[in-house]
């Protein structure tokens, strides 16, 4: 085991994961992060934490992360390469290692202009497969960046994101590719409602082997309304959600139904993938919606290992 | 070359505000090129403000110059009776040939009525694009040409972030080419991609900005 996580624990029992999105308040209300916890406890084998997602200033993950272990939820952090360089994160890894975190997604990160502080200076130090390479590192050589030997390095499953529709697809495999080869145990799509385009993107992945080389957890949305679809589909870079799919919802006597409707067909398509070894539920701001997923695709209860 | 862009009127009317006698020193070199302080930018400014001026009731004299290159203290010099006889000296220079003024003549008051952007390359009739990001570790013999680090806008290294679309980068879709999409064109096109799937280590920033103020010398031409 590289870190004893639950997560790795259920993906090498060769079980379906299931791991949620949870997004930090732009607060410091601790109730909220522990409410959600409640929400999401025994529904997923671990939590992601946001990293000030959109470039909107929200709880820092790694503090939303000891709460909702207080609360019996395994956390999996998401580091952002836009804030902080290489010496900030690598002291973050080493805290968060301290509090109780064992799995960390490297991610890019949204560009600043998106969110609240459009004025700010982005970092981007190292970039999100250099920090994969970086953690791998940290915990395998026990080494930081610069040289210096960690007497306690952090045991940490390496996580990475994969977009299989922002372009150019071919580019789309080598970067998966890239990211496996850096160090990624484990790998979350961006949200999935184009399953063509996704299919095309797992069929070069499954070609090249590389769903045998780390855990893909594939991403899905449940989403709430025509107006939130629309949104998604016009102005979101990267997210590609067909037409069929906002027809159903335009059309949809109860929306929040069919959305949650859509996201349990997709999951059901996605499952029947063999090199897909978990999902990644992303319900933007609806995170109590989760539980009603999880039961009836059937995986829930989650395995107690 | 170094592009640059004149500021809006209005900030350059509040620096001479009270001023009476001003010199615009405009550079015969990149800013001349790229339409923003060469001799026909200088005289258009000097018109805007003397009706500016007129009009808030205000008389001012103005005197217009160009010198070949204002990063050289050789061509400054040229005009060194100009600038000493002037209450305030306004550079249509870059940045750099505003701050060799002010050093050469500490006791003058020296503006800048241009903003200083990058160092780009013309794209098409009153359009530039910013091209290099004078890094001190040129790169560009591995990504096909194309900088990443100063052309995508989050300067990554091991290829596109999940922004990018149709080619498009999505900080601005109508205007910023996505350098990872034109990267991975051109190493498709020498039957390079291969390449791209090593992995580039995280850079040294120190030959650039953050190693501080950085000079050039070169020993064996130094007297």
């Amino acid at each position: 085991m590289k870190s004893g996580s639950n997560l790795e624990t259920v993906l090498n029992s060769g079980e379906f994961a299931v791991t949620a999105e949870l997004g930090p308040p732009k607060s410091a209300n601790k109730e909220f992060v522990i409410k959600r916890a409640q929400i999401l406890k025994s529904y997923v084998d671990a939590a992601n934490l946001t990293d000030n997602q959109t470039a909107i200033v929200r709880m820092s993950s790694t503090a939303a992360a000891r709460i909702i272990l207080d609360e019996g939820v395994e956390p999996v952090i998401q580091i952002t390469c836009r804030d902080r360089n290489r010496i900030a994160i690598q002291s973050d890894v080493l805290g968060a290692a301290a509090l109780g975190v064992k799995n960390i997604l490297c991610i890019t990160g949204d560009h600043q202009c998106f969110g609240n502080h459009p004025d700010s200076k982005n970092v981007f130090d190292i970039d999100s497969i250099q920090l994969v390479s970086l953690l791998k590192m940290m915990r395998d050589e026990q080494k930081v960046l610069g040289g210096d030997t960690i007497k306690t390095p952090p045991k940490i499953f390496i996580g990475a994101a994969a977009n299989p529709f922002a372009d150019p697809l071919e580019f789309r495999v080598i970067r998966l590719e890239k990211k496996i080869n850096a160090g990624a145990d484990f790998i979350q799509t961006q949200c999935i409602f184009d399953l063509n385009r996704f299919s095309k993107w797992m069929n070069m992945v499954e070609d090249k082997g590389l769903d045998k080389k780390t855990h893909i957890l594939a991403g899905v949305t449940p989403i709430k309304s025509y107006n939130m679809a629309k949104h998604m589909a016009e102005n979101v870079s990267g997210v590609s959600v067909p037409q069929e799919i906002l027809k159903r919802m335009e059309s949809a006597k109860d929306p929040k139904e069919e959305g949650v409707n859509i996201c349990i067909e997709t999951i059901e398509k996605l499952k029947k993938i063999k090199g897909i070894h978990g999902i990644h539920i992303m319900a933007v701001q609806w995170e109590d919606i989760i539980p009603e997923i999880v039961k009836r695709i059937g995986l829930y209860p989650r395995p107690q290992i | 070359m170094i592009v640059a862009d004149r500021k809006p009127l209005q900030e350059i009317l509040d620096m001479v505000e009270d001023c009476e006698k001003l010199l615009i020193v405009g550079c015969n070199a990149c800013v001349a090129i790229c339409m923003a302080g060469g001799e026909k930018e200088v005289s258009e400014l000097a018109s805007l403000v003397k009706i500016a001026k007129k009009k808030q009731g205000k008389n001012i004299e103005i005197t217009e110059r160009v010198t070949e290159r204002q990063c050289e203290e050789e061509f400054v010099k040229e005009i060194e009776k100009e600038i000493k006889g002037h209450d305030i000296i306004l550079s249509m220079a870059c940045g750099v040939g505003v701050q060799l003024i002010a050093k050469m003549y500490e006791d003058r008051l020296v503006y800048p009525a241009l903003n200083t952007k990058f160092m780009g390359l013309p794209e098409e009739q009153g359009q530039w694009a910013e091209t290099c990001a004078g890094c001190g570790d040129c790169r560009l013999a591995d990504f096909g040409g194309v900088c990443p680090v100063a052309r995508c806008s989050k300067n990554l290294l091991n290829g596109p972030c999940g922004g990018s679309v149709d080619g498009k980068c999505e900080v601005d879709p109508d205007n910023i080419e996505c350098a990872w999409q034109l990267i991975f064109d051109k190493m498709k096109l020498l039957g390079q991609v291969d390449k791209l799937l090593k992995i580039e280590p995280a850079k040294s920033w120190k030959t650039s900005r953050d190693g501080g103020p950085r000079k050039v010398i070169k020993e064996d031409v130094r007297l």
